[in-house]
């Protein structure tokens, strides 16, 4: 009787034992995100409506006590402040147009490099993506230092081509657009290889093969099967460059010179030089709403895929 | 795609400090970069934070990626799974904005008593971000896993944690590690953040180097680089000669 009572006890304790075992598996890492991503960002979205002093913290509180008077107060003043400055509109326009121009050439570098790799024989296709994702693994900061060195005014491609007499004069390759170009096609093609080769490994050869039988030339079953086929890999590539891309900051800041103005640039400057957080907090609220739009568009779309695929 | 990376060792060797002139091979920069106590001591605080929160992220990921896929369908499933991985489309610049208003906040809650900006918060934001990351990877694995073999030892009688350790464990083993490689190579990469949440002797490795290069050239940092990647390209040869082996045992008997 007793005993039978100590054992019905000790299994009631291991269920409820395994019961909160699994709570604690959910909780942990809600707790964390919640805790170390929602509530950050809910502050930053706080922080663009309060209005900047000179002081520490540099920002006044949104919540006001007088008395018995509890107020939040709503400072709209980084929004308008934001679309009267042109200097705003042209960095978010400058950022656009880099990010979209390195995530087109990433597009067009990588996917015949995807294609390739898809279609080599299967026990080379692992070592030649461990050639592709290799430079991702070393230093970041060393790979846009290595450009540093090849478009430098006396850098690598200069000297080879003043040697070789095809220019008199160095070229200005550094410090403008085009070495921040290069910058984020090199070190974000990788981001672009992988989604489209995931897509392209996945493509059943066989209707490749139909086609083929039915008389389709190559080119027209490439344009036809391969390529609607692997769009999912193209948008997911597309969004891994370009979203990041906007918001660089360290390949503009090294390669870019002074002239090159973008959006994370100009967070920085805000944040550290102009000590205007709330106006730092505003570009990044801001931008945040911007790049969620795109996101959200990319779920639907793989939702839409999935549902199609089952 | 690799000759920037070769002509920046190339040029680790040259004894000349200009790129046009090359005076012939020295290791001076080597020994130079040895006794610059700035970048051993920065790359000490970088390895530390970087195992941390390299531990820690897998950890926090792998319960994420168990809450996900193996238990029965939870509202906020779908929550968590995006809040989870989000912070790998978030430029680390707004991240770590964020991150270091929410550490001050917390630090005037606390009456400035506890200074948490610096190696904690670094720790901190670097395992938020990681676990994104290692998330991917882990699900990836658990996603294609076969559960019968879990099945039959719950059949048997084994507790589901048991279960856990004993088979599910050893057997996402390399997409574990690999993960964990990941996480501890982005929190040694990571520049912006960690600029943005350091404290009082708290400079990351890529922070002395990130500020080394905007004053331009330096071959010690090619120094740096050349032994950076020989460390990577070792590492790699080992997980590649690992993972052969072990498709050989496999397949082959």
């Amino acid at each position: 009787m007793f005993a039978q009572y100590v054992s019905s006890l000790f299994s009631k304790i291991r269920g409820i034992s395994s019961n909160y075992g699994k709570i604690l598996v959910v909780a942990v890492p809600f707790f964390w995100v919640l805790v170390l991503f929602v509530v950050p960002f809910v502050m930053v979205f706080g922080l663009s409506f309060t209005q900047s002093q000179f002081q520490i913290p540099p920002f006044q509180s949104l919540f006001q006590r007088e008395g018995d008077y509890f107020s939040i107060n709503f400072y709209l003043g980084n929004f308008r402040f934001l679309f009267q400055d042109p200097l705003y509109l042209k960095a978010l326009i400058n950022s656009l147009k880099l990010a979209g121009t390195a995530t087109v050439f990433c597009l067009l570098l990588g996917y015949p490099v995807a294609y390739a790799i898809s279609r080599t024989d299967p026990a080379w296709r692992l070592r030649l993506l461990i050639l592709v994702i290799l430079p991702m693994w070393t230093s970041y900061l060393m790979r846009v230092y290595a450009w540093m060195y090849m478009l430098n005014t006396n850098g690598i491609i200069n000297n080879f081509l003043l040697k070789i007499g095809m220019i008199n004069q160095p070229l200005p390759l550094m410090d403008n657009a085009f070495a921040v170009c290069v910058g984020l096609v090199y070190c974000y093609l990788p981001f672009m290889v992988i989604p489209i080769y995931t897509s392209l490994e996945k493509q059943n050869p066989a209707f490749l093969e139909a086609a083929s039988d039915l008389g389709c030339p190559p080119w027209q079953s490439f344009l036809k099967i391969t390529l609607p086929l692997s769009f999912p890999g193209i948008v997911g590539g597309t969004m891994l460059v370009f979203i990041p891309c906007i918001g660089e900051f360290v390949i503009p800041e090294l390669l870019g010179g002074t002239h090159t103005l973008m959006m994370g640039k100009l967070v920085w400057m805000e944040f550290f030089h102009a000590r205007d957080w709330p106006m730092a907090a505003t570009i990044s609220s801001l931008m945040l709403g911007f790049l969620l739009i795109p996101l959200i568009l990319l779920q639907r779309l793989q939702a839409k895929v999935q549902v199609r695929s089952d | 795609m690799y000759i920037p990376i070769f002509v920046l060792v190339i040029y680790s060797f040259n004894k000349s400090q200009f790129v046009n002139v090359w005076a012939g091979f020295s290791l001076k920069w080597y020994a130079s970069l040895f006794q610059n106590d700035v970048i051993l001591t920065a790359a000490w605080v970088s390895i530390k934070i970087a195992i941390f929160s390299a531990t820690l992220s897998v950890f926090i990921a792998l319960l994420a990626v168990i809450a996900t896929l193996r238990f029965k369908k939870f509202a906020g499933r779908l929550a968590l799974k995006n809040l989870v991985t989000a912070p790998m489309v978030v430029p680390d610049l707004i991240l770590g904005m964020s991150f270091l208003l929410f550490f001050i906040i917390l630090e005037s809650f606390l009456f400035e008593k506890v200074y948490l900006r610096g190696i904690p918060a670094i720790t901190l934001a670097h395992t938020t971000l990681a676990m994104a990351y290692s998330f991917i990877i882990l699900r990836g694995r658990l996603a294609t896993f076969d559960t019968a073999l879990e099945e039959a030892a719950l059949d048997l009688g084994a507790r589901p944690l048991t279960v856990f350790l004993k088979i599910t464990l050893p057997l996402i083993l390399p997409s574990l590690l690999s993960s964990w490689l990941l996480a501890f190579s982005l929190s040694l990469d990571d520049v912006v953040m960690a600029s943005l949440l350091s404290g009082p002797g708290a400079t990351t490795l890529p922070m002395v180097v990130f500020s080394s290069l905007r004053y331009g050239l330096t071959p010690e940092m090619n120094a740096l680089a050349t032994i950076i990647i020989g460390l990577v390209m070792v590492g790699v040869t080992i997980g590649a000669y690992f993972m052969h082996r072990k498709s050989e045992g496999q397949y082959g008997t």
